[in-house]
């Protein structure tokens, strides 16, 4: 047993809190789920390793010695998975300032509270380097096998970048409290997460585009550039992957000691900020910019304004609603330039508009329909049902609308046909995962939407296929062929199968 | 041609729900208009299961509900036109300032606009939110947002009122504004449902109480009456609430 008040002791109530809570996210609180969680994850790790078992095993590279056009790649995919695992810390970091939980009770008590945050932070480290590893760890685990126990450098070189990654996180928010203060810097801190994650969407293309042999790519142009032999400093990360002891006792040093370095100057400091996050939403009178005018309106447009205006008054929603965007324009905007050098766009631009419709919608339909705040209000209200959800649809359809309008219209001006499909698929991809939010909703506040997707993994899976689906649907048939009817008919099938399994129809049957 | 109103506010007959045990068992209730009545019971009871029947919350296994004469199972719309409820939890979007949540509630119960403007500015007044009609309600306190939720309930000019705790985490001054408040709708000629366990406040607002224990009405009346169904004599009504649930778990 350790000693209270020790960091050995915060270190294992921080991890049996990390346990339960990843457990509840996992089982929903259900301990029968258990069994089926750990069968689920055995499944999903058979899978991911035959994925890269197919991806890898045809690769020349992985027995031989490392060139330094081999260590320039893994350079590449380094910085694209640092770009994501800062994204992911500063995402961490920031919720570790806002939320309030035990701050009140750490900070009152007797035991010290730097030891605490020292030891929140290193959890991150961790945390930042597990999630990492749940689709890095099969790549690394292939690649030991085919080429050597050489290979499972990768590992500790996986650590040492999310020990830079949050040792980076933390300079990062800090700086942004000191700068643009503690009322501005939860908001600023969503957009700096989720532009570095969308360099990693970008990176991601880079490699495809790198992987088809053209190079015209400004980053590993750049990364070459700097990399004049194999024994250049910039590739000693890579180098570290191999287990050359050097490098890789030189990278988790540099590493260890940045993180520490962070952890001695943040973790005194970490409850005054916190505190001052705290008294930032507590201070902050934000009055309506105009006063507001009673409106005579029926309760369909009462409910569609309330919809558009709490999505709009929420930032946080907002980024994590728009992120999907973020993600998959830059792609298309790529390979826009790469693959087509200008020419025709549409077969690309029509799928990708299709699927972000459905990504979108499916998010947006969650907000008004499962994440109510006010469910016994709106059950209350001399409104029926079917009202009430036909006016949460048309609040969701609008949004996609406003967001997909411009598109379309420019797209009809280049080309009218492939507006017309894109416009068709636009509609029926989110009108489908509005239908499958509404068929396993379940009441939860809006605060919770980033766990939405724990709520039905049947609907998240489903919401995903649909959007896909259609987004192949509306490819081929941007292309004017008639086999477009077959992966449509697929997915009506899909979507309608997910109706006949869905617990609404289960209670309206019983 | 409108019906006329019944005299009672609301008439429970039979009324069943089950969950993994008796919520609500075969519960008779009758509420005459104008009244103030409260509920007062162990935790566990089935109060706040009672009141989610009648605002249609919840269904009922059986049992009817006729609010103001309306089977409020048969025409749940007709009903909640005339019902607000209020839950122990303010449910209120944080987003929205007091005016616009009242602009809101306002369009789902399709008040007139210049009609719940000025209600909206009254209640807001009456309750001391006036000074924060334009501020978010996420910057209010857990009282201030409880007080919006009440305006919410009577910006349509309900009939009948129905308020699961509702001086639950007030502090004086805002329970006794809420008081107030609740009198004059009374006054107003409407009826008030409430449930508390501050035994202080039902024994002075109450016109009538009634005491549930394991779903059922174990003792309903005037305070006086209470006292004579308990054997109590003149004690205070803690102790005759006390001996009531008492009396229940012996016969039970």
């Amino acid at each position: 047993m350790s000693v209270p008040g020790t960091v050995g002791w915060f270190a294992r109530h921080e991890a049996r809190l990390a346990w339960r809570d990843w457990l509840w996210l996992m089982t929903g609180g259900y301990r029968r789920r258990a069994r089926t969680v750990a069968l689920g994850f055995l499944v999903f790790a058979l899978f991911m390793h035959g994925l890269a078992y197919l991806m890898l095993s045809h690769s020349a590279f992985i027995g031989g010695a490392p060139d330094i056009h081999i260590l320039v790649v893994i350079t590449g995919t380094l910085v694209l998975t640092l770009s994501l695992m800062l994204s992911q810390a500063i995402e961490s970091v920031t919720r570790a300032f806002y939320a309030r939980g035990d701050l009140e009770l750490i900070l009152t008590s007797p035991s010290s509270s730097s030891r605490l945050f020292a030891t929140r932070l290193a959890a991150m480290a961790v945390t930042t380097w597990s999630m990492a590893l749940v689709m890095g760890a099969p790549f690394i685990d292939v690649l030991a096998w085919l080429g050597g126990p050489r290979w499972l450098g990768a590992y500790a070189v996986a650590a040492a970048l999310a020990m830079v990654a949050v040792a980076g996180a933390v300079v990062v928010t800090g700086a942004l409290f000191h700068t643009i203060g503690p009322r501005r810097t939860r908001f600023i801190a969503q957009i700096v997460a989720a532009l570095t994650g969308a360099a990693f969407a970008i990176g991601v293309q880079f490699a495809a585009i790198l992987s088809f042999g053209t190079m015209a790519v400004p980053q590993l142009t750049l990364l070459n550039r700097l990399a004049t032999d194999s024994n250049s400093a910039i590739l000693w990360p890579a180098r570290a992957v191999f287990c050359d002891p050097v490098a890789l006792a030189a990278l988790l040093g540099v590493s260890i000691a940045a993180l520490a370095a962070a952890i001695h100057v943040f973790a005194p400091r970490f409850g005054r900020l916190a505190l001052a996050a705290t008294d930032a939403s507590y201070s902050t009178k934000r009055r309506s910019r105009r006063r507001s005018h009673f409106r005579n309106s029926s309760a369909a447009q009462a409910l569609r304004r309330k919809e558009w205006t709490l999505l709009l008054r929420d930032p946080w929603l907002m980024s994590q609603t728009l992120m999907q965007l973020l993600y998959l324009l830059p792609a298309a905007f790529l390979l826009w330039r790469n693959f087509y050098g200008g020419g025709d766009v549409t077969a690309l631009l029509v799928p990708i508009l299709i699927v972000t419709a459905g990504q979108l919608g499916g998010g947006l339909a969650w907000l008004a329909v499962s994440g109510e705040d006010a469910p016994d209000l709106i059950a209350s209200a001399p409104v029926p049902a079917g009202h009430i959800l036909r006016a949460k649809a048309e609040a969701v359809l609008g949004g996609i609308a406003v967001v997909f309008g411009p598109f379309v219209v420019v797209l009809a001006i280049a080309a009218p046909f492939a507006a017309l499909v894109s416009l068709a698929g636009i509609v029926v991809a989110a009108g489908s995962a509005t239908a499958i939010q509404y068929w396993f909703r379940t009441q939860s506040r809006r605060s919770v939407f980033r766990r939405r997707q724990t709520s039905s993994r049947v609907a998240t899976f489903a919401e995903a296929l649909s959007s896909t689906g259609w987004a192949g649907t509306g490819a081929l048939a941007a292309t004017g062929t008639w086999i477009a009817v077959i992966p449509g008919i697929v997915v009506l099938a899909l979507v309608a199968g997910t109706w006949m399994i869905s617990p609404t129809r289960g209670a309206s049957r019983s | 041609m409108t019906q006329p109103l019944s005299p009672l506010a609301l008439e429970v007959r039979a009324l069943e729900k089950r969950f993994d045990h008796p919520a609500v068992d075969g519960l008779d209730l009758s509420v005459p208009a104008g009244e103030f009545f409260t509920l007062l019971g162990p935790n566990g009871a089935g109060k706040t299961t009672t009141l989610r029947l009648v605002t249609g919350l919840l269904k009922p296994d059986r049992g009817s509900i006729a609010v103001y004469g309306i089977d409020a199972l048969a025409d749940p719309i007709a009903a909640r036109r005339i019902m607000a409820w209020v839950s122990d939890e303010p449910m209120i979007y944080e987003k929205l300032t007091p005016m616009e949540y009242l602009d809101f509630v306002g369009g789902l119960w399709a008040v007139e606009s210049n009609r719940a403007a000025a209600r909206a500015r009254d209640l807001l007044g009456w309750l001391g939110l006036a000074p924060h009609a334009d501020e978010r309600c996420e910057q209010l306190s857990k009282g201030m947002r409880q007080k919006v939720a009440l305006a919410g309930a009577l910006v349509h000019e309900p009939k009948l009122i129905m308020l699961d705790e509702p001086f639950t985490g007030l502090d004086a001054g805002s329970s006794r504004v809420v008081k107030e408040v609740l009198r004059e709708r009374v006054r107003a000629g409407c009826s008030v449902i409430m449930t508390t366990h501050i035994l202080e406040v039902a024994e002075r607002m109450a016109d009538r109480i009634g005491v549930m224990a394991n779903g059922k009405l174990i003792a309903g009346g005037t305070l006086d009456e209470l006292r004579v169904q308990a054997g109590s004599g003149h004690a205070s009504l803690e102790d005759t609430f006390l001996a009531l649930v008492a009396q229940d778990a012996v016969t039970a």
